[in-house]
């Protein structure tokens, strides 16, 4: 379901009416701003620092929610709570299905630029 | 203060996407926007900015929003200054851990525009209000230092008036708590020229500042009084004239006021609303005199009753006075003290000598820690064998500058006859004498009578015989009225000699006149049924001595007076 519908639109297009000309810029910055946290989670991952994976996976969880990207959203509730107690395993193949999926919404997010 | 449409909030958030969404939310509404993206950049910016309301993260790098949070609380000090919590955490352990670190509340991701903006809306509010609070507290602050102020003011005065004197006696022990004078409590004492102890005590209705400003004049005028020598009777009706005028209805004065002769061993005692003074005598009993008459300040005069008991003391025999400070003290459970427990301590007293302090201490050990009442008054009164061993300097002095023996010689001219009556000018000398004022209506019917026989039998030379019969009596009136008008010749000369005792004075009264006399054989051996009429006999029966000289145009009339008249 989330592969069909990555983004709510309706979300968005309340979100783009309170930012009226500064939506494109949001837009920008949300990507910009994830790109970052996925490769902080995966550099985090990668030295086996959960905590660190925790943060950034509840930070990007926040955002992605403020955007109406919800499938992102429960994808990061998954690895923050598995991170929280430190079940690190297995958190490679869900960070690379969060890939996927920020990469649909991404797509989705190119039609508003 | 800022106006609702210049709020200025901070927002602390490391996500770029979130700050910037929240940013332009917070502008849209109108406000100031202040940014930072860690908790060492909310500080700094807070300090700089001074925002109105805080939205912080909570999980940001360098510092996090809980430590953000305590530094900013503590920086702002007693201001409020609402700190939002950005956050989707949910489980209440994170919620807890926000709360406690002096966030006031949540918002939560995604942000919503409306919530937000309510949430701005009230806590603003709640600042606004808070900031109100602190200044009226400030100002309540300040008001209640210089209330205090005044308060110490203002008992300065008031003890300079009430104390006039009255501390080193043997006799007398008192206690009034500190602040009792503005629960109204007044407590006067001082040495008559004859060595009595005299003593009010008064309790004012109200308290504060109203209560007390009664005292004044009830202190200044008990003060200017007793060391003049007047009686107790005349004390209590002047203060009570003088309440009685000043005061508003409603406010009065209970008192209790006693007046000590350490010589004759007697005491008198007038009680106005004032609990029952106690009699304590040597031998263990104890007499209660209790009140009999209205408070100061109630009845006008002429209504107004001086009239104390008076009551025989023997040596060691004490009396103790109270306001109701005493009676009414509570205790934790609101119960008052009451005349029960009074009495209680009467009865396990071993040493007189202990009893004022026994009565103090099991008060206040009732009271505990109960409301505690400020305004406890206890007097005690000793009848000692030796006369008092103070006398006040400036009532020394007074009584030194009072007339002790004097003289007076008035003389009454022709052309004054018809149009002068020289009795008030007389009686106002008269009444200057302290304690002659008691029997100013009885030397005013003495003066009266024998100044008018010198005037119409002397001077005038006109027959009280004319009054017997009616048509006379218009006859001797025309006569008089006649004569007066034309007379060119003649005087009454009215002599007043003085002299003062430790007990009282002695008054001589002479009055001469110009005309021939007449036989003073016939007076005496008539009684005087002819002549004078029953004007002179009335005379005789009110002075000590009537005595007629030679050729008969010259009285003397003698009054005697005591102080305890």
């Amino acid at each position: 379901m989330s592969d069909s519908h990555p983004i709510d639109h309706d979300t968005l297009a309340a979100l783009r009416e309170v930012m009226e000309d500064d939506f494109y810029h949001l837009i920008e910055t949300y990507i910009g701003d994830s790109e970052q946290r996925l490769a902080s989670m995966q550099k985090a991952l990668a030295a086996g620092n959960g905590e660190e994976v925790r943060r950034a996976a509840h930070s990007f969880k926040g955002s992605c929610s403020n955007l109406g990207a919800n499938g992102l959203v429960s994808r990061c509730q998954t690895i923050e709570d598995s991170a929280a107690k430190g079940e690190l395993k297995g958190l490679e193949h869900l960070l690379v299905e969060l890939q996927n999926e920020f990469n649909q919404v991404k797509n989705q997010l190119e039609i508003y630029q | 203060m800022k106006d609702d449409r210049a709020i200025t909030v901070l927002v602390a958030d490391d996500t770029d996407t979130d700050r910037l969404i929240l940013e332009t939310i917070v502008r849209k509404e109108g406000h100031t926007v202040v940014s930072a993206r860690d908790g060492l950049e909310a500080i700094e910016q807070f300090d700089r900015a001074r925002p109105d309301i805080v939205l912080l993260d909570a999980l940001m790098p360098n510092m996090d929003g809980f430590e953000a949070a305590r530094r900013i609380k503590a920086l702002a000090g007693e201001e409020l200054v609402p700190i939002i919590f950005l956050t989707s955490l949910t489980d209440t352990e994170s919620l807890v851990k926000c709360l406690e670190a002096g966030g006031d509340d949540f918002l939560s991701k995604p942000y919503n525009r409306v919530i937000l903006k309510a949430k701005i809306k009230a806590f603003y509010r709640m600042r606004t209000m808070n900031r109100t609070m602190l200044e009226q507290r400030d100002q309540i602050a300040l008001h209640n230092e210089h209330f205090l102020q005044e308060q110490t003011v203002a008992k300065q005065v008031f003890d300079n008036i009430t104390s006039g004197g009255h501390l080193n006696t043997n006799n007398l022990r008192y206690f009034l708590s500190p602040l009792a004078v503005f629960n109204g409590d007044v407590m006067v004492a001082s040495t008559t020229p004859a060595g009595n102890l005299m003593v009010l005590l008064g309790d004012f209705t109200g308290h504060g500042l109203p209560a007390a400003i009664g005292a004044m004049p009830l202190a200044t005028t008990f003060y200017g009084m007793v060391s003049k020598g007047f009686s107790m009777t005349d004390i209590l009706a002047e203060i009570n004239g003088k309440l009685k005028s000043i005061l508003p209805v409603g406010l009065f004065c209970c008192a209790t006021m006693v007046d000590m002769n350490f010589r004759k061993n007697t005491v008198r005692i007038w009680t106005g609303g004032l609990p029952a003074a106690y009699i304590y005598r040597a031998g263990g009993e104890i007499e209660q005199v209790k009140s009999t008459h209205l408070p100061l300040g109630v009845l006008s005069n002429k209504d107004f009753k001086a009239d104390p008991a008076l009551l025989h003391l023997d040596e060691g025999d004490r009396l103790y006075l109270w306001s109701d400070g005493i009676h009414e003290a509570r205790n934790t459970a609101g119960e008052m003290f009451g005349e029960e427990r009074l009495l209680g301590v009467f009865a396990r007293n071993t040493e007189r000598e202990q009893l004022f302090d026994e009565v103090l201490s099991q008060v206040k050990a009732f009271v505990g820690r109960g409301e505690k009442s400020d305004d406890l008054s206890l007097i005690e009164l000793v009848m000692a064998p030796s006369p008092l061993d103070y006398v006040d300097k400036s009532v020394q002095a007074r009584a030194q500058s009072q007339l002790a023996e004097w003289s007076l010689a008035f003389e009454v001219k022709p052309s004054s006859f018809a149009i002068f009556d020289p009795l008030p000018l007389l009686l106002s000398v008269l009444l200057e004498v302290p304690g002659l004022r008691n029997h100013s209506g009885t030397l005013y019917t003495v003066i009266s009578e024998l100044y008018t026989n010198a005037l119409e039998h002397g001077v005038l030379g006109l027959d009280s015989n004319l009054k017997n019969n009616p048509d006379g009596f218009d006859r001797y009136y025309e006569l008089r009225k006649e004569r007066t008008g034309q007379i060119t010749e003649g005087y009454i000369r009215i002599t007043l000699a003085h002299q003062t005792f430790a007990e009282g004075g002695c008054l001589n009264i002479i009055v001469e006149d110009s005309g021939a006399g007449f036989d003073i054989s016939s007076l005496k051996s008539d009684g005087g049924n002819d002549y004078s009429g029953r004007g002179l006999k009335l005379v005789e029966t009110l002075c000590d001595t009537l005595e007629y000289r030679e050729p008969g145009n010259c009285v003397l009339a003698t009054y005697r007076w005591h102080c305890d008249d």
